[in-house]
């Protein structure tokens, strides 16, 4: 990426048409200097916008898996063609990469030689005047009475300060310029005197202080890839969270991070606090207010302090921080088997799947009789506020108004035996027959807070103890977040002082009059111009007209009649 | 929170009025533009017909006054009629938006319809502001087109009743983030508008014989044309690049990450890398001020995209629109 204001780069060398006269080292310089050009620039940037896109229009892996796997079963025939272009995976993708890591490359080779010409510059006399100042903008000129020496030496004196100011003397050979007055070659006293004067070169260092902070940020997400980790986790009300990796629902972390290094603290979830939208009839069931008061433990046999964690307040914990990232419900379900065993016990998250909180869940009861050989599940949705009609059953509020548990029940092996790492909230993997009634219909099963209904075929019975809710949390740490910022304000800074500064020019050029009182008076011209058109240009060249003038008076009209011609002129 | 439902009638109410307002007043610009197009046109043709000031003054007189001020003769009533009312559109179009607020108890940032009325607010303050400072009357047409549109479509599909905040945009840097890429929008906006006029120009600035339409003879050269988008887009730019940095703060701050590829991360990141690659454009050799307006327009259309497109077709954490 070259730099927006630059001039055109350094053309490759005027080479002959036949190209391998360039040598191995000619070529890979012609190369090189090809990638470090503003047009190559701009079409890698082009390129990175374009191949940014496809990232939003399908499904990333890092983003949503299950995005992914849904994309997959609706398109098998698409799908792996897609894969192996990476496109499930856009951003760490080998296509993706290269245009990003050509851009730097390219932004490197040409922020490099730019740095280096910029120091330079920044020690340098600004230069000589064009020919043609008449032809600038803000031209005046007049005749002062003090000659060219000295005129140019009170110039220099008074303009100095609010612009960096440099001498030259005009030799006769147009373009051969930048003589400092400090030489020693004898003054010539009809060579032409020019004070120059520019300001803004804050503008070029913005400009190199932007490109350099780019890289700053493509270093910590280069680092954020490597050392941040992230876990999953789903915690009911009144139970605990212990920070290790095997209590994590899913677990990610960066190839340089070690798992050992997890912190290790604690938490416990004392209560959720939920509400949700019942009066304004537009916005009926939106979510307003999610906050769960936990307790956290820093380190084992630390005193707990208590938190409130909600959306946009995260809790801090030794360099993690932990997110509320969803909720939902979990249902305290006892079952009893034929015999009348309690046989399982505890509260079951089920997954909100809409706005309503219609959520499907799995009861799983392993090893239903004690014989081994038969698991019992009983799977279907929680609704919060149930309405059950010919429509079917359903939930119309997310709060829970009108809890009801609406199962089915099936029989078989679970597969947990075989440590089959299917999921807590489906039966996927498991063989299982449901127990259907006389009819061939499915048996269902209703349960409201507090009751118990006897399960089929001498089963047992299921009992809906009480309704808890679940906070699912978000544990993330990433180190790099300091060093993005640090490099996004100084992105920012260097982005505005590179559009905003102005970058002036001015020249004072200062010719000894002709005819008999030669090299006693001046004829002096100033005029400037600015990159790019600045409003301000016109005021500024007119203030320093002025000190100009202050410094090297005007010859007094009566004292000189030409003068008063030249002006009107 | 009770919402105040005279408020947000009233600023229902309010909109329609604006929009009403802001569609005479851009056909009282195009008016505008037309006669002093005709006025520049007759000047033109008597200094031809004086026939001693030979071609070098016709050119300088047909050439819409160069300078971008002083375009407009100031004479002109119709320009006059036409400032007033989107000055009067501007107003109502304020009001209806701090009614709404005021109705709510918070900043109307939450869907889609607040997002649109609030962003045609910030392109009318911004061109409320140059027509102050400026004269900039040719360009009311340009820039009340896209207001009208917006207005349009955001009563007509986006409209959603009054309502709270969602937990996730119940934050300060909601004020922060939004309100800058507001401001940063109503700047490309005007720019888009600026280079669209620009790459018009420069089509019959090039064919030369073929005499521009007399709309456009009160429109500024594609020179200065150019200038004033390039100015529109740098400060747009600068407040883009801050929306991107407050947005992956305020990420990290509600989701544990600055970035995280969600589909309106994606597309405001392609904004910005096109943006930049008009400015790399402008000093492109070979690419100059056509090329680079061309790369505007399609930074503009990114734009566009984002802001209609992304919430409706995408699942992503920006997706409380609607």
């Amino acid at each position: 990426m070259a730099v927006t204001t630059a001039p055109p780069p350094p053309q490759a060398p005027p080479a002959s048409p036949r190209l391998p006269d360039l040598g191995p080292i000619g070529t890979l310089r012609w190369m090189w200097r090809r990638l470090t050009s503003m047009r190559t620039a701009l079409i890698l940037l082009l390129l990175l916008a374009i191949a940014t896109i496809p990232g939003s229009l399908l499904p990333q892996r890092s983003v949503d898996l299950g995005a992914v796997a849904e994309f997959y079963q609706a398109n098998p025939d698409l799908a792996p063609v897609l894969e192996r272009l990476g496109l499930f995976a856009v951003y760490s993708s080998p296509w993706f990469g290269a245009v990003y890591l050509l851009l730097f490359v390219s932004l490197v080779g040409c922020i490099i030689p730019r740095t280096r010409a910029h120091v330079l510059d920044w020690f340098a006399a600004p230069p000589n005047a064009p020919t043609r100042l008449n032809r600038l903008p803000g031209y005046v000129t007049y005749r002062s009475a003090l000659p060219p020496d000295e005129a140019a030496a009170q110039i220099a004196a008074a303009v100095r300060g609010r612009w960096s100011v440099g001498l030259h003397r005009v030799t006769s050979a147009p373009g051969t310029s930048a003589a400092e007055t400090s030489t020693t070659r004898p003054p010539d006293q009809r060579e032409p005197l020019v004070v120059a004067a520019q300001t803004g070169r804050l503008r070029e260092t913005g400009n190199v202080i932007f490109h350099i902070s780019m890289i700053g940020i493509l270093l910590a997400l280069a680092g954020s890839s490597l050392y941040s980790w992230r876990g999953e986790a789903l915690v009911v009300e009144g139970a605990g969270f212990a920070n290790t990796l095997p209590r994590y629902d899913s677990f990610t972390s960066g190839a340089r991070y070690d798992t050992g290094d997890l912190p290790p603290f604690a938490l416990t979830l004392d209560g959720l606090d939920v509400r949700f939208e019942s009066d304004q009839i537009a916005a009926f069931g939106a979510p307003r207010d999610f906050a769960a008061a936990v307790r956290i433990t820093d380190t084992p046999g630390a005193p707990p302090r208590s938190e409130l964690i909600r959306v946009n307040q995260p809790a801090s914990v030794d360099g993690a921080r932990v997110y509320l990232s969803g909720n939902g419900y979990a249902p305290v379900v006892d079952v009893r088997n034929g015999n009348g065993e309690l046989v399982f016990s505890g509260a079951v998250p089920f997954l909100p799947r809409d706005g309503t909180y219609t959520s499907t869940g799995v009861i799983k009861v392993p090893d239903l009789t004690g014989g081994g050989t038969e698991d019992l599940a009983l799977e279907g949705f929680f609704l919060p506020t149930a309405v059950i009609d010919d429509q079917g059953p359903r939930s119309v509020f997310p709060d829970a108004d009108n809890p009801r548990l609406l199962l089915t029940v099936a029989t078989g092996d679970l597969g947990l035996e075989s440590g089959g790492a299917g999921s807590v909230f489906s039966l996927q993997g498991a063989d299982v027959t449901t127990v259907t009634a006389d009819g061939g219909d499915a048996v269902s099963l209703l349960l409201a807070p507090g009751t118990s209904v006897d399960l089929p075929d001498d089963l047992g019975t299921v009992t809906f103890v009480e309704l808890r809710r679940f906070a699912a949390f978000d544990v993330r740490a990433d180190p790099s977040g300091p060093v993005a910022l640090g490099a996004a304000v100084l992105v920012m800074v260097g982005l505005a002082m590179s559009l905003f500064i102005p970058e002036r020019r001015a020249w004072i050029r200062i010719t000894p009059t002709t005819g008999p009182e030669i090299g006693a008076r001046s004829v002096v011209e100033v005029a400037g111009q600015s990159r790019p058109r600045d409003n301000g240009l016109g005021a500024a060249l007119e203030h320093m007209a002025a000190v100009v003038r202050r410094s090297a008076p005007p010859v007094p009209p009566e004292n000189d009649h030409r003068n008063h011609a030249e002006e009107d002129a | 929170m009770i919402i105040d439902s005279s408020l947000a009638n009233a600023s229902d109410a309010l909109i329609v009025s604006a929009t009403v307002v802001y569609t005479v007043a851009m056909l009282a610009f195009v008016a505008d533009l037309v006669s002093t197009g005709r006025a520049s046109r007759t000047i033109t043709r008597q200094l031809v017909t004086a026939g001693a000031s030979g071609p070098a003054t016709t050119e300088a007189v047909a050439e819409p006054p160069g300078t971008e001020a002083s375009v407009s003769s100031p004479a002109s009533r119709i320009g006059r009629i036409a400032v007033t009312l989107f000055l009067l559109g501007t107003g109502l179009h304020l009001a209806s938006v701090v009614a709404r607020g005021a109705a709510v108890g918070r900043v109307p940032w939450s869907n889609a319809y607040e997002f649109a009325t609030t962003g045609a607010l910030a392109v009318s303050l911004l061109f409320a502001g140059l027509l102050l400072r400026r004269e900039v009357r040719w360009l009311g047409a340009f820039v009340a087109l896209p207001i009208v549109l917006t207005l349009g479509v955001a009563t007509a599909v986006f409209y959603a009743e009054a309502s709270d905040l969602a937990p996730a945009l119940q934050s300060f840097w909601l004020v922060i983030h939004v309100s800058v890429a507001f401001i940063a929008s109503a700047l490309f906006t005007v720019g888009f508008s600026l280079s669209v006029l620009q790459l018009v120009q420069h089509r019959f600035e090039r064919q030369g014989a073929r005499p521009a339409p007399t709309v456009l003879r009160a429109v500024p050269s594609a020179t200065v044309l150019e200038a004033m988008s390039f100015r529109l887009h740098a400060a747009g730019f600068v407040l883009w690049t801050f929306t991107l940095v407050a947005g992956a703060i305020w990420a990290e701050h509600a989701w544990g990450r600055y970035w995280g590829w969600d589909p309106k991360e994606v597309w405001s990141l392609v904004i910005w890398v096109v943006y930049a690659a008009y400015l790399h454009a402008r000093s492109t050799a070979g690419w100059g001020g056509r090329g680079a307006a061309w790369v505007a327009v399609a930074a503009y259309g990114c734009l566009l995209f984002n802001f209609f497109g992304v919430n409706y077709l995408f699942v992503g954490n920006h997706s409380y629109a609607g």
